[in-house]
């Protein structure tokens, strides 16, 4: 029998823990030719803002060794067009959607999600605090424990108790767990982990910085362990809160890393330009990576790796004896 | 559509190079202007970003056969060149939207740089069989570097090669040309596809003399794109709307194909100041 992908973000129910991450899926639209939105465990958007923005100029990403730099300057329409075009065409697409919030101070935050409270067709929230903050030399709101909570309780304030509020945070801080558990104490409901890694690359052609931005964010495969990583101290310092783990998933086996990790759902970006059908197929991959190791279900295999060694859970333990037929009969109606 | 696709021949014309793959459901929909976007590097390679290139042509062989014509450029591009024939390559396409035909049968300039030159060739013949009259003006470094010489002479009713060297044709720039092409071919509508910098004079020359240009923007396509799919946001230039507004397009979903006399040529990397979501003039901090 093959393994139940069921998983809970908090209140919300996932037919399974495969999501697009933030700016990756675009408005959905372009993604939709080659995914079921629907069929994705869940949708998040670009972080979205009170106003249009255009961001920066171009170049805005450079290739480089398993992934890629880019500095974007969140891009996008602003919260009233897409409440009047993207959400409903999410909505109609049968997507379960996560809206990412972003802003350059607290109010933006604030306005946004005031927007979306009574928009139905948020099934969750992604707060991005690795915006840059006008009001503090530009430093994102994501180094500091303090502006990350501010930003955290002005998010959950405005949106309705039954939709959760994810804190979405970068790993290029000294100590992650603080910043996490000043998101948690803001009223966070879960936390998404990782956005990307400051990085550059200079162009050894024109002798100056690859991207229009100098710096950007690295992302891909290329940042999976700190993601691996970010989610394992996270998960082992607030296991009760529920993970987004996220950072160059461009396998089944490489979700199920995070979910081992402690992360309940993944999301899957810099691979969707890569390989813009990978979604589904790391559904398929990771459900496959389950059954052979006798999970029988998700929810079973998260935070794993935190569990001493020598700890095998039951189901993993019937598939090791060379039996297969000696798998207790209870453990079948459990499934 | 997203392909498995078999190469069936890599061969060298001139400086450049060509790749023949089977894969009928994107020779099926394809439209001239539209590009592939192919993944590099093998399945477990480093290499993430996709490699667009404008189709130069499709046939019916063997179910659906799709070409494109590439300068070797990087190391992707170089592991392109090293692909035999029953290799396959995943390859995403058709992608973009295709080149708009007059709905009479007028006279078409069509102006090609490099290796962009490849996608006129399939324009020519929607043209053609609209009872156009098909006039090239091609150009480049060297010869080496002049894509379809010889099929233009073959197939346009009158071509013009110019290179910098003078190796074919004329000594000089496709923009130098121009304007006796134009009243030689007496052309209603201009197409182009080629470095941008020629996309840019060819559009301004074209305005000067009133004539309505399109041009295929597949170098800054590759020069700027991840994905090629429309998610990434990453080869957005400045473009003027309908209702007068800059706004930032993908080159990649909202073109390849453009109105030449719509693109913002000389903002081409910057956000100007009036287009829509600009930061503010007084707007001190920016995003990283
Ligand atoms: C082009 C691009 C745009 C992104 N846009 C956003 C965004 O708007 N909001 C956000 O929270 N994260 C954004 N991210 C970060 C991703 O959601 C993700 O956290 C990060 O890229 C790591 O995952 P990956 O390695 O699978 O891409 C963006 C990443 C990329 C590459």
């Amino acid at each position: 029998m093959s393994a139940s992908l069921i998983t809970r973000l908090g209140p919300v129910e996932l037919p399974n823990p495969v999501l697009t991450a933030s700016g990756c899926g675009g408005t959905g639209r372009d993604l939709a030719q080659f995914a079921d939105l629907s069929r994705l465990g869940g949708f998040i958007t670009p972080s979205v803002l009170p106003q249009p923005r255009a961001g920066r100029p171009t170049p805005r990403m450079a290739e480089t060794p398993g992934g890629m730099v880019s500095a974007m300057g969140l891009p996008g329409p602003g919260i009233d067009t897409f409440l009047r075009r993207d959400l409903p065409f999410l909505a109609e697409q049968g997507a379960r959607t996560i809206v990412s919030v972003g802003g350059n101070s607290v109010a933006d935050y604030a306005e946004v999600a005031r927007r979306l409270r009574d928009e139905t067709a948020v099934c969750a929230v992604e707060v991005n605090v690795a915006c840059p903050n006008a009001e503090d030399r530009g430093l994102v709101f994501a180094s500091r424990p303090s502006a990350a909570a501010d930003v955290v309780r002005a998010v959950r304030t405005h949106i309705r108790p039954g939709v959760p509020v994810f804190a979405k945070l970068s790993p290029d801080v000294s100590d992650l767990v603080t910043i996490a558990l000043a998101c948690a104490d803001a009223g966070a409901d879960g936390l998404s982990l990782i956005n990307t890694v400051l990085g550059m690359a200079i162009d050894t052609t024109t002798l100056r910085p690859a991207l229009s931005g100098v710096s950007g964010g690295l992302s891909g495969p290329a940042i999976r362990p700190i993601a691996v990583r970010s989610v394992y101290q996270v998960h082992a310092a607030l296991p009760q809160l529920p993970i987004i783990g996220m950072g160059g998933i461009a396998t089944g086996l490489d979700a199920l890393e995070f979910i081992l990790a402690g992360a309940s759902a993944v999301a899957v970006g810099t691979t969707l330009f890569h390989d813009p059908s990978a979604a589904a197929r790391i559904v398929r991959e990771l459900e496959e990576a389950l059954t052979a190791r006798g999970i029988g279900r998700l929810a079973d295999a998260v935070g794993l790796a935190h569990r001493p060694y020598g700890f095998v859970p039951p189901q993993v333990h019937a598939l090791s004896t060379t039996e297969p037929n000696h798998e207790p009969k209870t453990e079948e109606r459990a499934q | 559509m997203q392909v498995s696709g078999t190469v069936l021949t890599v061969r060298e014309v001139g400086g450049y190079h060509a790749l023949t793959l089977v894969a009928p459901a994107i020779a099926e929909r394809f439209r001239p202007g539209q590009f592939v976007a192919v993944a590099v590097g093998g399945e477990h390679t480093g290499r993430l970003l996709r490699r667009c290139f404008a189709v130069y042509e499709v046939k019916s062989d063997y179910g659906g056969t799709v070409e494109f014509v590439f300068a070797d450029r990087d190391p992707g591009t170089a592991w392109l060149t090293g692909r035999r024939s029953r290799d396959t390559l995943d390859v995403v396409g058709p992608l973009g939207r295709p080149f708009r035909l007059p709905r009479d049968p007028v006279s078409c300039l069509l102006v090609g740089g490099g290796p962009g030159g490849a996608a006129l060739f399939s324009l020519a013949d929607a043209l053609h069989r609209r009872g156009c009259q098909v006039h090239f003006v091609l150009g480049g470094p060297d010869a080496a570097h002049v894509f379809g010489a010889r099929s233009a002479q073959r197939i346009g009713d009158s071509a013009t090669v110019v290179t910098t060297d003078g190796s074919v044709g004329s000594r000089g720039e496709v923009a130098g040309v121009l304007p006796q092409a134009l009243a030689d071919s007496r052309a209603d509508v201009v197409y182009a596809c080629g470095p941008t910098e020629t996309l840019r004079q060819v559009s301004q020359v074209s305005s000067d003399y009133g004539i309505p240009v399109q041009v295929c923007l597949e170098e800054f396509l590759q020069a700027n794109g991840a994905c090629g799919t429309g998610l990434c946001l990453t080869c957005v230039l400045p473009v003027i709307g309908d209702d007068g507004v800059t706004r930032m397009l993908r080159a990649c979903a909202d073109g390849p194909v453009l109105r030449g006399e719509r693109v913002r040529w000389s903002d081409l990397g910057t956000i100007p100041l009036e287009a829509l979501g600009a930061p503010r003039a007084l707007h001190v901090m920016e995003d990283s």
